[in-house]
């Protein structure tokens, strides 16, 4: 269920994205989340066009469609990096040393939260508990968890994700 | 003859490695020609020897751990498939001193089974409860649940046999069990460890509240941050559902229920019940003010049980051994066990299960060994993100509803959470505002605003400009925010960040 990251957007292939959520989830009661989490699954974002889209099939507002894709963490506006590694800073993580790794996420690999590096290659997010609380920090990259992810531990995650990306 | 090897497919184990153990172990079993099965069971929960690899051996299940892929050659010529001695051998699981001294009435079944097999469910006590539950009327499972003492174990601690009664009453042409799986406390996964490891026993406690109440539908609203919570959950429903475990004929009883999942999207605030309501509904995770109580007009307007996972998991022991023998633990009103969970800067991390009243230093110091860090304990925060830190002196109180709450705490969702001397309090208290400022619903201005300015206002007294009056604006906002807030968000935010102020005062004095 993690995102897919890509990096330009494609208006043919969000419509495309769209109607399939749409088709897949409209007949549930209350769908408007399954289908935004279903567009996001395929594309990694939720765009703009996907409002009046889900608007119109559910019978429902575009603002009410705007406020639930807005009121969530969950749902990005644009595309993400090609990996994206959610950090949790929740209090057992803190307690653990997360401070450490986002700093050293920002130093070493130039990966602030809530930005995407300049070549695309990584967006940072933070996370408020990944349930892994005996095992801080916790990291979840591209949707697989992390313990014990201290700055050496991040080195090793993020070099593995580049050689399977040249793989 | 086949050897067992278990190998936690819990979520924890996987975060340190536990795949690619289990992988290490069939290659080297096929290599040496060993016959060899691999079980992927729940975790133990002492997380801290994760992965736990546990043998079946000939005198009983042998504990190794914790086992890194390379530890694996040497395992087998140690003849661990025999019980074999190796520096990792930590002897007969059940006699770890750290399971050994727990009480496990909820947690009986996890690691022990493989989480999907419907046979090893059944063959471990598994449906006893709901086949009682088939055997007498609504009313009297209620009463059952009622003479268990069981609270809500979700953190607000009501009484769920009331809860229970009050939808039972309630006439209507339908009604709904949901589930409150949005685990979002941090310091917490006793919920998350259920899922992934005995995902039945939670569908088993829905089926049974089904069956008092009147329920025909179950909702689980679980967390997007828990995606392997989520597989298992998928896969089981569709197994009980294939089994006649849910479905048109539970259990060939004519009777119906059946169970649906839906995946939350990264909102705390959502774990609040009626915020949890709406966003099943589809929309955004908005507070609903009470009254009407869910249990009158919850889900889609109609009457409602909604139950944390632990309360539901607690239900199918109650049926299965009767009210009383489950509030033969505990303490006070706190009766039964609750699955503690041993987090952040300690030793040995992980789910505790012991009854009601157990006292934090024996949580925090004899089981958990005090910090990972190995410097002393300076402070634990317990229930989560809206619970009080307690300073090392004060780790005497009992763990139970009543004693916490004395003390100027709460209890939560069972989470505990260590920090070492390196700890910065006044930084904990306004990540508290922060954290609030960041999930507050919005729909109440003393969270939606009290938080930002809470935030503003520590960083002003952390900064020494006028520190008098800036901390007497805290305290006025804290108090602002505790009385009119809608619902616990807002109105708990004010514990961490006051008991930070209280008992560590000297971290806010700093400049």
């Amino acid at each position: 269920m993690h995102d897919r990251p890509r990096a330009a957007t494609d208006p043919e292939r969000e419509r495309q994205a769209i109607a399939d959520a749409i088709a897949e989830h409209r007949a549930l009661r209350g769908a408007t989340l399954p289908i935004l989490h279903a567009i996001q699954e395929r594309l990694g974002y939720v765009p703009e066009a996907a409002v009046a889209a889900i608007a119109a099939a559910l019978n429902l507002s575009r603002a009410d469609v705007h406020g639930v894709r807005t009121f969530y963490h969950d749902f990005r506006s644009a595309p993400p990096g090609r990996h994206v590694l959610k950090v949790c800073r929740a209090e057992a993580c803190q307690a653990s040393g997360c401070e450490r790794t986002i700093a050293h996420l920002a130093a070493r690999h130039g990966a602030a939260l809530h930005a995407t590096t300049a070549d695309g290659r990584l967006t940072v997010e933070p996370i408020y508990c990944l349930g892994n609380c005996a095992l801080g920090p916790s990291v979840q990259l591209d949707g697989r968890l992390h313990g014990r992810a201290t700055p050496a531990r991040i080195d090793a995650l993020l070099a593995e994700a580049a050689a399977e990306e040249r793989a | 003859m086949t050897v067992t090897v278990f190998v936690p497919r819990d979520s924890a184990a996987r975060s340190v490695g536990a795949d690619a153990v289990a992988e290490a172990i069939v290659a080297a079993a096929a290599a040496g020609k060993h016959d060899v099965r691999v079980v992927r069971n729940g975790s133990r929960g002492m997380l801290w020897l994760e992965p736990l690899v546990e043998v079946a051996a000939p005198a009983g299940r042998i504990a190794y751990g914790p086992v890194a892929p390379a530890d694996v050659p040497g395992l087998f010529a140690a003849g661990f498939l025999r019980g074999g001695d190796h520096a990792l051998r930590q002897g007969a699981t059940a006699a770890i001193p750290y399971f050994a001294r727990q009480t496990r009435l909820t947690f009986a079944r996890v690691g022990v089974t493989d989480p999907l097999c419907l046979d090893d469910y059944a063959a471990h006590d598994g449906l006893a409860g709901l086949r009682r539950a088939l055997a007498l009327e609504p009313a009297a499972i209620v009463e059952q649940v009622v003479a268990s003492g069981l609270r809500g174990r979700g953190g607000a601690g009501f009484p769920a046999g009331i809860k229970w009664r009050t939808v039972l009453q309630c006439a209507a042409d339908q009604k709904y069990v949901a589930v409150n799986a949005d685990e979002g406390d941090s310091g917490t996964f006793s919920d998350r460890m259920v899922m992934e490891g005995d995902p039945y026993l939670l569908l088993e406690g829905m089926a049974i509240a089904g069956l008092a109440v009147g329920a025909t539908e179950g909702w689980i609203y679980l967390r997007s941050e828990y995606p392997d919570a989520r597989t298992v959950l998928v896969a089981a429903i569709q197994r009980a559902r294939a089994a006649g475990w849910l479905g048109d004929d539970l259990l060939g009883s004519g009777r119906r229920f059946d169970v649906q999942l839906r995946i939350g999207a990264g909102s705390y605030v959502c774990g609040e019940e009626t915020a949890m309501l709406e966003s099943l509904e589809g929309k955004r995770g908005i507070v609903r003010a009470k009254p009407p109580l869910p249990a009158i007009e919850g889900l889609w307007g109609k009457p409602t049980v909604v139950n944390n996972v632990m309360t539901l998991a607690a239900v199918p022991w109650i049926l299965q051994h009767g009210g009383a023998a489950y509030a033969a633990h505990g303490t006070g009103r706190s009766r039964g066990t609750l699955p503690f969970q041993l987090a952040g800067n300690v030793r040995r991390g992980g789910l505790v299960e012991v009854p009601l009243g157990t006292s934090l230093r024996t949580l925090v110091e004899e089981i958990g060994g005090g910090t990972a860090s190995g410097r002393p304990v300076r402070a634990v925060q317990v229930g989560g993100p809206l619970g009080s830190y307690l300073p090392a002196s004060r780790l005497d109180v009992a763990a139970d509803y009543e004693a916490l709450a004395a003390a100027g705490g709460l209890l939560g969702h069972g989470g505990i959470v260590v920090f070492d001397d390196t700890v910065d309090m006044a930084a904990m208290a306004r990540y508290a505002m922060e954290f609030c400022a960041i999930e507050s619903c919005g729909k109440c201005t003393p969270c939606r605003i009290g938080s930002t300015r809470g935030v503003e206002v520590i960083d002003r007294i952390t900064a020494g400009d006028r520190r008098e009056a800036n901390l007497a604006l805290l305290r006025d906002l804290c108090t602002t925010m505790k009385d009119a807030s809608l619902c616990a968000m807002g109105g708990l935010t004010p514990l961490p960040v006051l008991s930070a102020l209280e008992h560590f005062p000297e971290d806010f004095a700093r400049r």
